[in-house]
């Protein structure tokens, strides 16, 4: 290994360090606000990191990983989401837990997998990746033991996340026995030989689209997602909203770029009816759910049929649109659970939404955070989610994908509809108002309502200047090449 | 720049209102005026200047604007404005005033927070009307839809969150497939040219394939009979402006029907001209359904809004099948229509609004005598009730009139047809003066008479409406040259 691939490698190492100096925090009974802010630091500097090697990029570190743009902007976009989810983590765990300290090794852990998805090129790397992400998650789904769903979630996430992981290694399996390599490129380079794709190669892939589209919740292995995000800790359905699914999705637009599947009839078949199922499922599952954290687990199922369709074209334009969508729907998602946290009183989460009836006139900043949240995942302009619609139409459109396009703006005026009526509530008269009797830490409250600013900054900037972004991302796209 | 200043007064204004919303003070009614007032008074000093070089030097754009917004899209903040753009513009921020005016008093609650949500609307319909990007003019065709959703949902009556919802949601279905269809255009002008952009001047030279073009035209007129509405999709419209407050029923009337006129004017035309002319024939019936079915449904209400409300089915029914025909004269009096509806409609709108807040009822059968109480708005109503149904000397007569003429040379039929609307609407008119201001008191206590406010309200509109039936010639003038453009009239 030459200096400069393990220059390259050097953000992934200190994500790897940052779980062992989280344990030895630990063993040296260092309190909860230390390892928070020592886990901050890190994060920043595994953003510093990657800022700091970006000259070296890309560097392929034979046989198992790639550091390159594409791997850089998806890890850069995970540890930023595991920035503001550690953030909001601590006031959550502060008042229900009383030793809240190894849920960080865990989120550390877990993050990892996510990273060395983005940067694997290979079956092995693949795997370690998904399973060092799925492990840490059973712990973390049921870390409030004493609550009733909570192990109900862990227990389902656990069963099905195994029995998908063996789909994968089957399929994995499969593949290599056609090709003989579990190497992406080698893949590729034999599939081209053969010229055409084998009934086994489809079956192989057909098998791997399971544990991803379980991964990624997409119908109809989407049936853990609303019991999952409802029984988790607020803080971590945030991150299995956004860490965990960006890290698998980077792993599968990486596998199928290289692979050139956009030009396989039967698996893009496969990928559009995929993603046509989600999007009617997702929305109109959510249609008349009461309770918020189940109400963005729907919608998420449907925004990542979303998400396909930009996928589906395997340019330039899709893979942009795919980044640029993702991005907008982690910093939307954080934003509304950063809310769902904040507003949670000590026993339960704030998930029912009568719980939100009228907050506009009692709180009206969380109001108008949760309300630009809604938006954007509705796609309305002025936020980055309807950039991000337009940029996913905009790749549909240009390849002439029209059924799913279709799809896509016909199911999203169903959606319409129920994020309305959060709106409405939200902005109903007579208001509940939330008791929260304590505010323990006063900096870290400050700190949370930062982050909320920032994100509904964000929100906007991009949904208003989303040049800069999109430039951006074209620039570390092109260190690909 | 001037154009972008006027819709930056407008959400500054709007934001400003907000931000003082805690003190609650009556300083948020003076701004919210104040923004309203200095575009005004900005639009004149423009009208001024150009107006006069419109005659000798037409189809050019006044003002115009252009800066890089997304270039990796071929994006670009263009905004323009022509006579056509002008006089609606002109007519948002007048009506933009009077509502301000008449939610003086009915709106005590959150202030400012309500101005912020008019002026935004406001923002979003003058963007919609001098955008010359097609993306940008889908960016501000939704903008308006959000703040004027809340308009009616926080302020609006019983029903509101019901007629929130459909208003949104009709509206963005139509939205998203034109959005798609912008899309298209976008890729097969850049498939063409070599150059993608979204912008008009160039998109117009877009030779498309015959059996795309459809679709794609589809797309748009969608999204703009949603807005017109065109029966069979009129179905949000007396929801819509029944439970909103009466300024939001003033704008929804007198403005955003006008949007979904003037994109079919400004965009499906010029771009798909021979496709256009190819779905004349059920335009035109569409819209000679729409005017019937609109004045038999206005008859059978009980409701006074939504008596109103229907009246705009009708009135807008002229509208679509006077672009349709083709006809240089219909389409000077599809202008005069848009501009007069908004007005006497807009008034009989504002007028319901001054009943409800005496009465709190707004239905037909607990009114009744109203005249000797308010002699004052009962002549008010008389006028604008007048105007409604074409007297000759009243702005409406003179709108309707050009563009029967028009619809004439093209298809007697539906121009017979459309003739018997104007009876109908002597049907619904009449009953609504008399039930709502004649016959025996059935008022359950006295109530006074309109206020000096009032009063400069229901004068500024019927001046204008007596002006526009006496001296229609000032707005031909401005708008006349644009629309006999070749673009806009087939033969």
């Amino acid at each position: 290994m030459t200096e400069q691939q393990l220059m390259a490698l050097l953000p992934f190492m200190v994500l790897a360090a940052a779980s062992i100096v989280i344990i030895l925090l630990i063993a040296f009974r260092q309190g909860h606000t230390v390892i928070q802010v020592t886990g901050f630091l890190l994060m920043c500097l595994v953003i510093f990191a990657m800022w700091y090697v970006r000259g070296v990029l890309p560097q392929t570190i034979a046989p198992l990983l790639i550091v390159d743009g594409f791997g850089a902007l998806f890890t850069g976009l995970i540890v930023f989401c595991v920035l503001v989810v550690g953030l909001f983590s601590y006031i959550y765990f502060e008042e229900r837990e009383e030793n809240p300290r190894e849920y960080y090794i865990l989120i550390f852990l877990s993050t990892l997998g996510a990273a060395i998805l983005t940067i694997s090129r290979h079956f092995m790397s693949f795997f370690i990746g998904l399973e060092l992400l799925s492990i840490s998650l059973y712990a973390l789904i049921a870390y409030l033991r004493t609550r009733n769903n909570a192990i109900e979630a862990g227990i389902k996430y656990l069963v099905l996340a195994a029995l998908t992981s063996a789909f994968l290694l089957f399929g994995m399996a499969l593949i290599y026995m056609e090709t003989g390599s579990m190497d992406f490129a080698v893949i590729a380079q034999r599939l081209n030989a053969a010229g055409k794709s084998s009934a086994l190669f489809l079956t192989g892939f057909g098998v791997m689209m399971v544990a991803v589209g379980f991964k990624l919740a997409l119908v109809p292995f989407h049936l853990w997602a609303a019991d999952v995000y409802q029984g988790a800790p607020s803080p971590v359905a945030s991150f299995i909203a956004t860490v965990s699914k960006v890290g698998v999705f980077a792993v599968f637009l990486r596998f199928c770029q290289e692979l050139h599947l956009q030009n396989n009839s039967a698996v893009m078949m496969l990928i559009s009816a995929v993603a046509i199922l989600s999007m009617i499922s997702g929305n109109i599952l959510a249609l008349r759910q009461q309770n918020l954290k189940r109400l963005l687990a729907y919608s998420s199922i449907a925004h990542f049929g979303y998400l396909l369709v930009a996928f589906l074209p395997g340019n330039n334009t899709g893979v942009e649109a795919a980044v640029f969508y993702l991005t907008a729907y982690a910093i939307t998602i954080l934003a509304a659970f950063g809310i769902i946290i904040l507003l949670s009183p000590g026993e339960k989460d704030a998930d029912s939404l009568s719980m939100y009836r009228g907050l506009f006139w009692d709180k009206p900043f969380m109001a108008i955070v949760l309300t630009v949240a809604l938006l954007s995942l509705a796609g309305i302009p002025l936020t980055a989610g309807f950039i991000g619609k337009f940029y996913v139409l905009t790749a549909g459109v240009e390849q002439r994908a029209w059924l799913p396009v279709i799809v896509l703006v016909i199911t999203s005026v169903i959606g319409l509809y129920y994020y309305l009526r959060i709106i409405s509530t939200i902005f109903a008269d007579s208001p509940v108002t939330i008791q929260k009797e304590r505010s323990l830490n006063q900096f870290f409250y400050t700190a949370s309502y930062a982050a909320l600013v920032v994100l509904t900054l964000l929100l906007f900037g991009i949904g208003v200047m989303p040049a800069v972004i999109i430039q951006g991302i074209k620039q570390f796209l092109v260190i690909d090449r | 720049m001037i154009l972008i200043w006027m819709i930056i007064i407008l959400l500054a204004g709007g934001i400003l209102c907000w931000l003082l919303s805690k003190s609650n003070s009556p300083a948020i009614k003076w701004i919210a005026l104040l923004a309203v007032l200095i575009d005004l008074v900005l639009l004149l000093n423009i009208w001024l200047q150009h107006g006069q070089g419109l005659t000798a030097n037409t189809g050019n754009w006044m003002i115009q604007y252009q800066s890089a917004w997304i270039p990796s899209f071929g994006i670009s903040f263009h905004v323009a404005m022509d006579g056509l753009s002008l006089i609606l513009v002109m007519l948002t921020f007048f009506l933009g005033t009077l509502a301000v005016l008449c939610s003086w008093k009915e709106i005590e609650k959150r202030a400012g927070f309500y101005y912020f949500n008019l002026l935004w609307t406001l923002a979003g319909i003058t963007g919609v009307f001098v955008a010359l990007d097609l993306f940008l003019f889908y960016f501000f065709w939704e903008v308006m839809l959000v703040p004027m959703y809340l308009l009616i949902l926080i302020w609006g009556d019983k029903n509101r969150r019901y007629a929130a919802y459909k208003f949104f949601i009709f509206t963005q279905a139509g939205g998203l497939l034109m959005l798609i269809s912008i899309l298209a255009l976008y890729f097969i002008h850049g498939a063409q040219s070599g150059t993608y952009t979204y912008d008009y001047l160039s998109l117009l030279g877009t030779r498309i394939d015959p059996s795309v073009a459809k679709w794609i035209m589809m797309g748009f007129m969608i999204a703009f009979v949603i807005k017109l509405p065109m029966v069979p999709f009129h179905n949000w419209l007396p929801d819509a402006h029944s439970e909103a407050p009466t300024a939001g029923s003033l704008i929804l009337a007198g403005l955003l029907l006008k949007t979904g006129a003037y994109g079919i004017i400004r965009f499906v035309l010029p771009l798909f001209q021979q496709y256009a002319a190819d779905i004349a024939w059920w335009a035109m019936l569409f819209g000679v359904i729409g005017v019937i079915y609109g004045a038999m449904m206005a008859f059978a209400q009980t409701d006074l809004k939504r008596l109103i409300a229907y009246t705009s089915v009708s009135h807008m029914g002229f509208v679509l099948t006077g672009i349709f025909a083709f006809r240089e004269i219909a389409m000077q009096g599809v202008i005069m229509q848009i501009i007069t509806h908004g007005i006497s409609t807009g008034a009989l709108f504002v007028l319901a609004g001054m009943i409800k807040e005496r009465l709190h009822t707004r239905d037909i059968s607990q009114m009744g005598g109203l005249w000797s109480y308010m002699p004052a708005m009962g002549g008010a109503a008389m006028l604008f009730t007048m105007a409604s149904l074409g007297l000759p000397a009243l702005g409406n007569f003179i709108a309707e009139f050009l563009i029967l003429l028009g619809t004439f040379q093209a298809n007697p039929t539906f121009t017979v047809l459309a003739s018997t609307g104007l009876v109908f609407s002597a049907l619904y008119s009449l009953r609504l003066m008399q039930k709502v201001f004649l016959g025996p008191p059935n008022a359950p206590h006295k109530v006074n008479d309109i206020s000096g406010r009032e009063f400069i309200i229901l004068a500024a509109l019927s001046i204008s409406i007596v002006l526009l039936g006496l001296f229609p010639q000032a707005v031909l003038d401005v708008a006349g040259k644009v629309i006999s453009n070749k673009l806009y009239v087939i033969r």
